[in-house]
């Protein structure tokens, strides 16, 4: 864990040496109306004129306090309050709006893939199977900004029953509790439905292939045999086992869903980090953008280790 | 002989599997579309026609015009274009990286495998996309910046493929009957064995391109990846974006030429998979 935390860490400040010439040359070629004061910041802030081991020891230094630096946009303000500013409401913060979007996805993406996985399962080789291994193919190759803008097409514009854009509408501090929550919901249907369509397809697809070995195995026989009901093979016996799996995956599907956050974002006017990373990388922000890429892939690496954990308390044969 | 023998029972098992034949039509008609691009369009694709702009699907212009005026029929036949050029230098690319990296690694095993696949795990645990912008942001977009970007973050699967192949050939007689005669390593690695381990690889590689299209759209679509006015799928979307509520068939064409894309691409490396996999000749023949 430590090794690869010190690695997504090298990696970045690799990115940052990556362009020809001096990382300041760069930022003048892209913007040149850069001042020579914003130039100079640059070079201080990451010890531009010290040998390059040095400035990576002393930009690591920072990093460990969680000194990202200041951003380059004129409201100077520090990366780290971008991203999690403790001035606003918990619910205001961009760190936790794609934090929680990724968690109810994924909610989402389980409930339904894991009983159309089974069933396609226990249905193997009937038209149901062969209808839902279809759309999984299709689902597979639907790029997701696409069929976003088709739901805000229809649904947004053509019938005008969802809002397409942000979180809140715009006389939400007016609502009444409840139809501040009904307004929330109302603006989460869409994005909650284009991010869980991309990954519903690859989990319900291995939902299935689990569920297919685990009911050749000797044990499922057995207890058909002694004459349980199937309901009761299949959801009491063979699910247990065929959901194991599903934890591993849910641990390496998370960079995947994160990474989508940049243009589901952007397309539906979240203010998550997806949508400012991508601001950040139109207006050449590179403290925010260093910062952005350390805090997620370090998230990432904080869910697969909770990922490992939850497999091994799930599965004691794994335990020792 | 025994190659022959071989591709025909890949050619017959390959042309019995339905799905797999339309991938390949499909693959094949995209080719034929990016070759003579300037053949079927109807109307120079960068051509700005200021008296007709934003017009819906018509018989003058099939697939309507763009905010400028241009058609959207020619643009979308020079995009199959780019996202075939993007797709196959990405692919290239990658499967070079991984098959060097994946050899080295599984032959050699010991410090440089560990070394290499800590590497892999590390560039597995940073979001791709993020990575790819954040990569974008200091070397600018374009369309060559964004295959070679591409490339460079997608490479640690074909690598994880080629080591596992490596570590299950590296212990045969036949490659150990190599070594004992003294053949040097450069020549077991690429002669004995990568040769050996190439189905999966190109497999992969299909699959691969498929994903390198879904990116490439996906960052032209956020205005980051090949940028205008060299017509791509994803650009034409993001005009699709910018007009929602006046003109549909910007979003809906572009949209849908991916789709067919990514899908035959897939069903086409399934396809290959299944005929390739000697398990499933066995298990055919009885």
């Amino acid at each position: 864990m430590i090794p690869t935390l010190f690695g997504i860490t090298l990696i970045s400040f690799m990115i940052l040496h990556l362009a020809p010439g001096k990382p300041t040359d760069v930022l003048a070629d892209f913007n040149p109306k850069i001042t020579p004061e914003a130039r100079e910041r640059l070079e201080k802030m990451y010890n531009l004129d010290k040998p390059v081991i040095v400035q990576y020891v002393l930009w690591l230094n920072k990093i460990v306090k969680f000194d990202f630096g200041e951003s380059f946009s004129s409201d100077r303000r520090p990366v780290i309050d971008k991203i999690w500013d403790k001035k606003q409401p918990l619910t205001e913060r961009r760190l936790f709006i794609t934090f929680m979007l990724n968690v109810i996805t994924m909610f989402v993406i389980l409930v339904i893939a894991i009983p159309l996985g089974i069933t396609s399962a226990t249905h193997q080789n009937t038209l149901y199977d062969r209808i839902t291994t279809t759309s999984v193919f299709i689902g597979f190759a639907t790029p997701s900004f696409w069929l976003a803008l088709l739901l805000m097409m229809f649904f947004g514009v053509y019938l005008g029953w969802l809002p397409i854009s942000g979180l809140k509408s715009m006389n939400y501090d007016s609502l009444s509790l409840a139809g501040k929550i009904i307004d929330r919901i109302n603006h989460l249907i869409l994005p909650v439905f284009v991010y869980a369509f991309g990954g519903l397809a690859g989990d319900s697809r291995y939902m299935r292939s689990s569920m297919l070995e685990v009911i050749r195995q000797d044990y499922i026989k057995v207890a058909r045999a002694k004459g349980l009901p199937e309901r009761i093979v299949i959801y009491r016996h063979a699910l247990r086992n065929a959901l194991l799996p599903l934890i591993t995956l849910i641990g390496l599907s998370v960079p995947g869903l994160i990474g989508g956050s940049v243009i589901m974002e952007s397309i539906f006017g979240i203010p998550g980090m997806g949508q400012l990373l991508f601001m950040s990388v139109m207006t050449r922000d590179y403290p925010v953008i260093m910062g952005i890429v350390i805090i997620v892939g370090f998230l990432t690496l904080l869910g697969n280790l909770l990922a490992d954990i939850g497999y091994m308390l799930a599965d004691p044969r794994i335990r020792h | 002989m025994k190659t022959s023998l071989l591709r025909n029972i890949f050619w017959k098992r390959f042309k019995r599997n339905k799905i797999a034949v339309i991938g390949a039509i499909i693959v094949f008609l995209l080719f034929i579309i990016a070759m003579f691009a300037p053949l079927f369009s109807p109307y120079n694709q960068n051509d700005i026609d200021r008296n007709h702009i934003l017009e819906p699907p018509s018989f003058k212009h099939p697939f309507g015009t763009d905010d400028l005026g241009r058609d959207v029929f020619s643009r979308m036949l020079y995009g199959a274009r780019t996202s075939l050029l993007v797709g196959f230098v990405a692919v290239g690319i990658s499967t070079i990286i991984g098959i060097f990296f994946g050899s080295i690694a599984g032959y050699y095993g010991g410090w440089t495998d560990r070394i290499i696949m800590r590497f892999i795990d590390i560039m597995l645990t940073i979001p791709t996309f993020f990575l790819i912008l954040a990569v974008i942001a200091f070397i600018g977009p374009g369309i060559w910046n964004i295959m070679v970007v591409i490339g460079l973050t997608s490479w640690m699967g074909v690598a994880r493929l080629v080591r596992a192949e490596f570590l299950s050939l590296k212990e045969r007689e036949f490659v150990l009957a190599a070594k004992a005669i003294g053949v040097s390593d450069k020549r077991i690695i690429f002669k004995h064995i990568l040769i050996n381990s190439l189905a999966p690889v190109f497999v992969s590689a299909v699959l691969g391109i498929a994903g390198a299209v879904l990116l490439e759209s996906g960052l032209s679509f956020l205005g980051l990846g090949v940028q205008p006015p060299t017509p791509t799928w994803g650009n034409i979307l993001t005009l699709g974006k910018d007009n929602i509520e006046i003109a549909w068939w910007l979003s809906v064409f572009p949209g849908f030429a991916i789709l067919l894309t990514v899908l035959g691409y897939n069903l086409l490396g399934e396809g290959i998979r299944d005929a390739f996999d000697p398990r499933l000749w066995e298990a055919e023949q009885g």
